[in-house]
């Protein structure tokens, strides 16, 4: 029977179906649904842990006690997760275990476009790499019967396109029913492997290099890295998703896939250049098999080409390879492509188009935090002097320069709210990586800017890599404010439980850990909850917090409005008659929010009734209505 | 080589993912290969939206090569011209004739007029056809459903039997909304059916 499934789902079925039972990870775009497809299966224990980190030291001793397990994660949770990444190469593993980490070329959804294959040749680990949920389910089992045989961690690595593409997946019955885990054992002592001490490190160092060498050999053999002979003159060298759009284009070439890409099978890459007259290596992001295949020794003498021709940066697409290798000269009708290069430059439009970047919800509950944010990031007084041209016009771009210079420095961080720092709340200075807002601004206020400074948080990244931040708080004794915005969920990634929701992955009650214990128990003394919906309320807080010498934490809780729903039978409706056209509603961003024959107006069907516009509309023209009544 | 091509657009939040997943099991019913790929996370909050459907006996790529698409669905009249660039020369459009405004003050260029949006698709598309889905779903009591009224619609011009595509409706829908569906994927076909008449 065939099925289709997404290459998360099947990557979660093929873990299962080889008898997986732990399964840790953070959320993070393309990764997020493996861990929750893998969570819906009976007898497997699943957990959407802090970070990457925790999540691959669980797993670490999953595998100590002999169960097969799996870590998923985003390409930037591994550089979280990379201590204990490197240390299990070291120590090795007693059941198999596989790191899931999904790249984001592109950066649909990243603050960067990293190549994680990198990670596997700097720690020494297997690399496998899927093509299409068939692969995905097959490698992930492939993975940990390497895992155990070679007594090493392996490194899946997806892209965004494998991930999150569906394709058809093979699925028999016998393969349904997985194997009996185990029952369980005491722990088998092995201090030699499992004590990364000097002494032990060293044999194992040396162990490590042993377990390379003979990976190299399966590398030469598997089934995983294959020659398709076709048309001698061209020899496509790829793997991931670009074997793909490589098949498309240049459907008639020999091809050399490598789905197992570290180490690399060097007499296989010979064998293969020594039958072709010319190399071409399709990857995406860095040159990373390029780069190996020429520095090979005994390369027989073939003409190499990569980056020559295609980028090193952001996504492929078919039409990306057809029009790259056109412009270099190859004949794409002689090797019968079936994707025709677009013309180069780009077809214009007919007429330009208004352009519909991502943002923050109809009723998001840090729409009116932001608002706050920015009314104190561009202070209607400075140093003293009142502009009377400013007075309720928040939009006066002429001396924005100037206010912005005195007003309130905002350091950001990971999740739906950066989208707060997009115009027209453009209420956000930095965003970096997890959690570094609050390190940030120690940093800004030691090192003595004359700016006020406020970190913004999510509850999901302050419990991720916050709390390390807010120990640097107490004892360097900043006057850090910090603000995290708790809509009790992992927002972004489609709302995942996370240690302040009090719920497991797959939706049963757990213990929380609750924000204002945590922060007060750290020895925070000024710790504040606030409502995400009282506009005024939150400047006011804001405005007094960062003014005391003392550091300060305030929560700002709304559940998140895709998580609740709020069904109200009352709408915002601006009355024409009162609306001066000043644009203070609009400035919160709100979807629901338009402008109509030169006045403001509400889109009934996208109002949730948060009334935030009605607060910030200084001339009180936006009154709450019965849904029914606006409604055509 | 039997091969069709699908892109689907509009704002996040339409309900374009569900129509894909319809899509593709219409394409599985009639034996094709098929491939589907859509983008999850940060640009699925309001932002522009697009899903790539490919049904053919050996598909490569999940997505479908700019300027290669038989079809184009447009949830939105605005996506449905930003992405018309994937239809291929003579293919067709299926569009919802609703209008979803840009963010003001940020957005300067104005949402185009509907002679500039007719003209940006019959630029690409052999044949357009407006239907008024959003409209007919608020009037079947239910915004949701203008996904599947255009499913509906799109059915009349793939050649293909009628109970492959009720069956994918009624299998990938929530029980309790099964027959609102299907009463929208008939609603969504008599448009068609009207139009040519």
């Amino acid at each position: 029977m065939k099925r289709l499934l997404l290459g998360n789902e099947a990557l979660a079925l093929g873990a299962y179906m080889a008898g997986v039972t732990v399964a840790t990870g953070y959320p993070g775009t393309p990764s997020t649904e493996i861990l929750e497809y893998f969570a819906r299966y009976p007898g497997v224990y699943a957990e959407w842990s802090p970070n990457e980190k925790v999540a691959l030291e669980v797993a670490m001793g999953a595998s100590m006690a002999g169960a097969r397990a799996i870590v998923t994660m985003k390409h930037v949770g591994l550089n979280v997760a990379a201590d204990p990444f490197f240390a299990a190469a070291y120590t090795g593993v007693k059941g198999g275990l596989v790191v899931i980490s999904a790249d984001d070329p592109g950066m649909h959804s990243s603050q960067g476009e990293q190549d994680n294959r990198n990670y596997a040749r700097f720690a020494k680990v297997p690399l496998l790499e899927p093509s299409d949920s068939q692969e995905c389910a097959d490698m992930v089992r492939i993975g940990l019967e390497l895992s155990e045989a070679f007594d090493i961690p392996v490194l899946l690595r997806t892209t965004g396109r494998v991930s999150h593409a569906q394709s058809l997946v093979e699925v028999t019955a016998e393969q349904i029913s997985r194997p009996q885990p185990a029952p369980p054992r005491p722990f088998q002592r092995n201090p030699g492997k499992y004590v990364m001490l000097p002494v032990n490190a060293r044999q194992r160092r040396l162990a490590l290099e042993e377990r390379l060498r003979r990976l190299q050999e399966y590398a030469e053999t598997t089934p995983l890295n294959f020659i398709r002979w076709g048309d001698r003159r061209l020899g496509i060298v790829s793997s991931s998703i670009a074997y793909q759009y490589a098949r498309e284009v240049f459907p008639l070439a020999s091809f050399l896939k490598l789905g197992m890409a570290h180490p690399l099978p060097r007499r296989l890459i010979r064998e293969f250049a020594s039958g072709v007259e010319t190399l071409l290596v399709v990857e995406e992001l860095d040159p990373y098999l390029e780069e190996q295949i020429r520095a090979l020794p005994d390369l027989p003498p073939v003409r190499v080409l990569g980056k020559e021709v295609f980028p090193a940066v952001g996504e492929f697409s078919p039409e990306l390879v057809a029009r790259c290798a056109a412009d270099f000269g190859f004949q794409l009708s002689e090797f019968g492509s079936r994707v025709s290069p677009p013309p180069s430059p780009p077809e214009e439009l007919p007429a330009p188009l208004p352009g519909r970047p991502p943002v923050l919800c109809p009723g998001c509950g840090h729409r009116a935090t932001f608002y706050a944010l920015r009314q104190l990031m561009f202070p209607e007084q400075v140093a003293g002097e009142e502009d009377s041209r400013l007075a309720g016009n928040p939009f006066a771009r002429a001396t924005l320069a100037h206010r912005r210079q005195y007003g309130l420095v905002v350091t950001g961080d990971i999740g739906c709210y950066t989208l707060g720092a997009l115009q027209p709340l453009w209420a956000m200075d930095t965003c970096a990586c997890m959690g570094a807002s609050i390190g940030q601004a120690i940093g800004l206020e030691k090192a003595g800017i004359k700016n006020k400074v406020v970190a913004v948080i999510g509850d999901s990244t302050f419990y991720h890599s916050g709390i390390t931040g807010l120990v640097d708080v107490i004892v360097s004794g900043a006057a850090t404010t910090v603000i995290i915005l708790d809509n009790l969920t992992t927002a972004m990634t489609g709302g995942n439980a996370n240690p302040g929701t009090g719920a497991t992955v797959d939706g049963k009650p757990a213990r929380r850990v609750e924000l204002e214990s945590l922060c007060r128990g750290l020895g925070i003394e000024d710790v504040r909850v606030l409502n995400g919906y009282d506009a005024e309320g939150i400047r006011r807080e804001i405005a007094a917090a960062v003014q005391s010498p003392e550091p300060s934490v305030l929560i700002i809780r709304q559940p998140c409005v895709l998580q609740a729903r709020p069904a109200s039978s009352l709408v915002a409706w601006v009355q024409p008659e009162k609306c001066m056209a000043c644009w203070a509603c609009l400035v919160t961003a709100c979807p629901a929010l338009i402008r109509r024959d030169g006045k403001a107006a509400v889109i009934p069907e996208r109002c949730t009734d948060c009334q935030v516009c009605s607060q910030v509309c200084p001339h009180d023209a936006i009154l709450r209505v019965e849904r029914e009544g606006v409604m055509a | 080589m039997r091969s069709l091509d699908f892109v689907l657009a509009g704002v996040g939040g339409q309900g374009i993912l569900l129509a894909s997943d319809i899509l593709c099991r219409v394409g599985m019913a009639l034996g094709y290969d098929v491939k589907k790929s859509d983008v999850h996370g940060m640009a699925q909050r309001g932002g522009s939206v697009i899903s790539h459907v490919r049904l053919a006996d050996q598909v490569f790529s999940p997505l479908v090569p700019l300027g290669g698409a038989d079809f184009l669905l447009g949830f939105e009249k605005l996506e449905a011209c930003r992405w018309a660039g994937y239809l291929r020369p003579g293919g067709v459009a299926v569009v919802n004739d609703e209008a979803i405004p840009t963010l003001p003050l940020v957005e300067r260029t104005p949402y185009p007029d509907d002679a500039t949006i007719e003209r940006i698709l019959r630029a690409r598309a052999g044949r357009v056809l407006f239907i008024p889905a959003g409209r007919l779903a608020s009037q079947l009591g239910d915004q949701r459903v203008t996904n599947v009224i255009l499913l509906g619609a799109l059915s009349c011009l793939v050649d293909s039997a009628l109970e492959v595509w009720q069956q994918a409706v009624a299998e990938r829908v929530p029980p309790k909304a099964r027959e609102l569906n299907l009463r929208a994927f008939a609603t969504g076909r008599a448009q068609v059916g009207n139009s040519l008449a």
